[in-house]
């Protein structure tokens, strides 16, 4: 146990985690020269589009130290959003130390700082490293500064490398094995591991991702999840070099994975505490949380036709992804499909572009909603998250919203704007800290639906990238509900409705007409878009229609030429839903839900 | 399936003095490589032997046919004869420059056969020639339409252009006007499009220039009807107008309904069955072609019946006459009425189409929107 290091690398997007990473990779001789291929641990298209990773990945490696000494160094790369928030701090508690990536040329940034906050809070050792070196821009000796005055972190002890060019990284495997402390942890004891990810893979079954910190895990071993007691034998175990390593048993201290015949990964909790059925540990491991869907939305295929297709690829998706949830449903205006709970808008928004992507499906989406709980006259209690089963008002006593605790870290100087952003957001019960010179903690209770309406976007655009924001669920209060629909040209499209403060109708209602104006291509007659509550109009916009589109000459050659025209078009028109005549472009409707800072 | 349909012969004359600034047809500037054009397009000819049904118009389109001599297109109509069935009546059109006509010439032309004659006016603005670049003045287009009255000519169309830069509707009413002075029996009237590749087009893009935005465009388009029908004219078709039923081209319709056409010439397209195909772009491409014995095909196209049908949607909404549903559903396999009901009928009721038994028929409205109108 004393040759292993479990660590990550945690840094502000693109300060080169991933370059970093792969770096140390090749530096192991693991891979050779002609097969490595960049940027091995995000290997999601998605993730390397966006930059960012959704999946946490874990890999081993085998380093020996310049005195002769051999180690086996535990790299868990972690995601970079707060959608997935929890899945990041359920990743840093599998680690020991952290190497902290600055960018030389651009110093101490927003997410630096909040990923340093993690970090702290799991008690994890810190070893600043200042990537980049190599960049003419690069100012090193105004990087330790801030890592002093900024971090609050001696300079003294930060590293100096060039990720792309290779230097320094022999430094920063030294630094890992000295500065990181080895894992405790007592491989004779009662099994205590936490998983940390978990992964379908479509020959085993789910690969469960883990550290043990207890006892020792083995083939053949009886294992049980203490969140629900679920019991699974134990097949294989190993550890994660390029590929899996199949090993005789994972201990205390080591990172590792397992499978046990788990057929789905929403079968596992990530944070959830491993342990051995005939000799179980005698509580949990800190810090697990249930994983609960906040924002929910409907899925429909844009062609009817494809509704089977769709059901294929959301059940082969889930086996990947443990917090998306999802049930039959079905639209007036959009036929068939399925009502979904995400983890947040940013959960919302990779599920699409990966049921589209990789199952080749044009899809749209509803606007997207909270979970709402309605007290009927006749006493009885109903939860509605989809606008389309408001309940009628006249039988309404009661209605009431989710509330968060949203936790807001940021530098002193936003205070103002960030305030009064969370006052518009009909925020409450703040509570003010300082964690350091210049840094303030805020908190504040709000409306779950204030927050996943535009709330993240427009934090960080107040605090200029430079905020943290994170949050929890608290409870369910009292709130004045509507229903707002939207009327296109005077036909009410169920999945354009949205519940929302009584305050708040009319603005929303007015800035959605708006962004369906932007959306709406003008079409051959005039429509009128109108939002409503019940019967009364409360906004309304027109898009005027089209004149003329006709060319000129036409004939001979023109024919082939401007048949491709119409054909392309009329590609494009097949991925609009066609509502009451008008063609509805997929973008309109998560447009509704969006803020101006989008765009 | 075309075979109640008679084929269209289209020949073409890829020579021109110069090029037109707005024109992306094919043509070439070495009118010395004409003889070398004709024994190539005489052998061209013969490799479509017995190929079509009798032709029943024949349409001399360029370029500039009118570059031509007399002999060179009396040659042309002999050995047309000779490969192919023309009926005895065909519709024999000749496009025209103004600057070309003079009235011996005329007279020749009408003597080999040619019956109509197509003069490519544009404009009666001397300002709007020289911005399209056209090698002929007013005074030219004035003289040449007499000459052909004199000479005998008694089904002529005039082309115009409308929308060009520095004109405006004043000027373009002066222009339609002039043009009825002359009667012509058939008039086209094209709005100026800009291709990209084209010196206007790639000037407009520099920002050197501006076009009439949209509703201005409509405003041109409804006055033209609105002044030529008011003259007596049939506009039938978007951009086509003729005095009588009797004076609408006979050749274009064949576009416009899928009817078979042979196109003959560099650039020129054929359509026949359910088989598009054109030929090679470049004179020496084409040359190269027949000299080897090979058709100077660049490319063929089977149209699935899908496309047929958007194809006939387009046309057919581009003329007066519409789509006969109970036809379209023979030759297209598909129920229009039924199945597009929903958007047929909010078309109706937005007065951009009208159904009348059988026909579906553009309003004028719908006529400024054929393009969109077939997408539905
Ligand atoms: N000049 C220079 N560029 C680097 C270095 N490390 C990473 N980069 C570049 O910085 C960008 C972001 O790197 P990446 O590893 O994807 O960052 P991540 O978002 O933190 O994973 C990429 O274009 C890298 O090539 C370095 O040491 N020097
Ligand atoms: S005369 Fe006709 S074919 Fe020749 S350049 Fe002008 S527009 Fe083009
Ligand atoms: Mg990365």
């Amino acid at each position: 146990m004393k040759n292993i290091r479990n660590f990550s690398i945690i840094a502000h997007i693109d300060h080169g985690k991933s370059t970093l990473a792969d770096r140390l990779i090749q530096y192991t001789g693991m891979v050779n020269e002609r097969n490595f291929k960049n940027q091995i641990l995000d290997n999601m298209d998605i993730e390397r589009e966006r930059g960012i990773t959704i999946k946490s990945q874990a890999i081993c490696l085998p380093y020996q130290t310049r005195d002769g000494e051999e180690y086996i160094l535990n790299l868990i790369d972690t995601p970079g959003h707060v959608d997935f928030s929890y899945e990041v701090s359920r990743s840093l508690a599998s680690c020991e130390g952290v190497l902290l990536l600055i960018d030389a040329g651009q110093g101490v940034q927003a997410q630096t700082i909040a990923n340093l906050y993690l970090a702290m809070e799991n008690n994890l050792e810190i070893i600043p490293v200042i990537n980049k070196i190599d960049l003419p821009t690069a100012d090193v000796d105004r990087v330790n500064e801030q890592i002093d005055s900024e971090l609050g972190l001696d300079p003294f002890g930060s590293l100096k490398c060039s990720a792309k060019e290779g230097i320094g990284i022999e430094e920063i495997f030294e630094a890992i094995v000295k500065r990181i402390p080895s894992p405790k942890g007592d491989p004779e004891g009662p099994l205590a591991a936490l998983i940390f990810d978990a992964q379908y893979d479509p020959f085993r079954g789910t690969i469960i991702h883990c550290r043990v910190f207890d006892g020792t895990v083995k083939p053949g071993d009886f294992i049980r999840l203490m969140s629900n007691q679920a019991t699974y034998k134990v097949e294989e175990v190993g550890r994660f070099l390029l590929a899996r390593e199949k090993r005789d048993r994972i201990s205390a201290g080591e990172v590792g994975y397992i499978f046990a015949g788990v057929k789905t990964v929403s079968d596992v909790h990530i944070g959830d505490t491993l342990t051995l059925d005939d000799r179980p540990c005698d509580k949990p491991l800190p810090g697990f949380k249930e994983f609960k869907p906040v924002v929910f939305s409907s899925i429909y295929p844009i062609a009817p036709e494809d509704y089977e297709d769709l059901a294929v690829a959301l059940e082969k998706y889930k086996l990947n992804d443990a917090a998306f949830v999802y049930q039959k449903d079905s639209s007036i205006a959009l036929g068939q499909g399925f009502r979904c709970g995400f983890l947040g808008l940013l959960h919302l928004e990779i599920v699409q572009e990966r049921v589209e992507r990789e199952y080749d499906l044009s899809i749209i989406l509803s606007v997207p909603s909270v979970r709402y709980r309605f007290t009927l006259k006749d006493g009885s209690i109903i939860f509605v998250d989809n606008p389309a089963h408001y309940p009628d008002s006249l039988s309404i006593e009661k209605g009431e919203e989710p509330y968060i605790r949203a936790m807001l870290l940021f530098p002193e100087r936003y205070l103002g704007s960030v305030m009064k952003l969370c006052m518009e957001k009909r925020g409450e019960n703040s509570r003010l800290g300082y964690l350091g010179p210049g840094r303030v903690e805020l908190s504040y209770e709000m409306p779950l639906a204030d927050v996943i309406y535009d709330f993240y976007d427009r934090f960080k655009s107040v605090t200029q990238g430079y905020g943290s924001f994170d949050y929890e669920v608290l409870d369910y209060r009292e709130s004045t509900l509507v229903l707002v629909d939207i009327l296109v040209n005077g036909e009410k499209v169920d999945a354009l409705s949205q519940i929302v403060h009584r305050d708040q109708a009319r603005p929303r209602a007015l800035r959605a007409c708006e962004r369906l104006k932007e959306e709406i291509p003008r079409q051959m007659f005039k429509i009128a878009i109108q939002g409503a509550i019940g019967g009364e109009i409360i906004s309304r916009t027109t898009i005027s229609p089209f004149r003329k589109d006709v060319t000129a000459k036409c004939y001979g050659g023109d024919i082939t030429r401007k048949r491709k025209l119409l054909e392309k078009q009329k590609k494009g028109k097949k991925r609009m839903k066609t509502i009451g005549s008008v063609s509805i472009p997929q973008s309109a409707f998560l447009a509704v839900l969006k803020s101006d800072t989008d765009n | 399936m075309n075979s109640e349909k008679i084929p269209g012969l289209y020949i073409h004359i890829p020579f021109c003095l110069s090029k037109c600034l707005y024109c992306d047809f094919y043509s070439s500037t070495s009118i010395s490589a004409v003889p070398d054009f004709l024994n190539g397009l005489f052998k061209e000819m013969e490799m479509y032997l017995n190929q079509f049904n009798p032709f029943d118009t024949v349409y001399i389109g360029g370029g500039t046919p009118s570059l031509l001599s007399s002999k060179q297109l009396e040659n042309i109509l002999i050995k047309a004869r000779k490969n192919f069935d023309l009926i005895s009546d065909a519709e024999i059109t000749i496009e025209a420059n103004p600057a070309d006509l003079n009235r011996s010439f005329l007279e020749s032309i009408r003597e080999i056969g040619i019956n109509r004659i197509n003069i490519g006016v544009q404009s009666f603005d001397e300002k709007a020639l020289n911005f399209l670049g056209r090698r002929h003045s007013v005074r030219q287009a004035f003289s040449s339409v007499e000459a052909s009255r004199k000479a005998g000519f008694k089904n002529m169309g005039l082309d115009l252009i409308y929308g060009i830069p520095g004109q405006d509707m004043e000027s373009w009413r002066d222009t339609l006007k002039q043009a009825l002075v002359f009667s012509p029996e058939h008039l086209s009237c094209y709005q100026l499009t800009l291709e990209a590749k084209t010196p206007l087009g790639i000037r407009h893009r520099k920002g050197e220039f501006s076009v009439p935005v949209e509703a201005l465009q409509l405003e041109y388009f409804t006055k033209t009807s609105e002044l030529l029908e008011d003259a007596g004219y049939i506009h039938y078709e978007v951009s086509n107008f003729a005095r009588g039923h009797e004076h609408t081209s006979r050749h274009n319709q064949k576009y416009w309904d899928h009817s078979p056409f042979l196109g003959l010439g560099p650039s020129a397209h054929s359509f026949q069955g359910n088989q598009r195909w054109w030929n090679r772009r470049s004179l020496d491409r084409y040359l190269a072609a027949v000299h080897e014995g090979k058709r100077p095909v660049e490319d063929t196209e089977i149209l699935t019946m899908e496309q047929l049908r958007l194809e006939a949607l387009y046309l057919g909404l581009r003329t007066k006459k519409g789509i006969a549903l109970e036809d379209f559903k023979t030759r297209y396999h598909f129920d229009l009425f039924a199945e597009k009901k929903e958007i047929l009928t909010k078309l109706v009721e937005e007065g951009l189409i009208s159904i009348r038994g059988d026909q579906l028929v553009p309003t004028q409205s719908g006529f400024a929107l054929a393009d969109r109108l077939s997408l539905i």
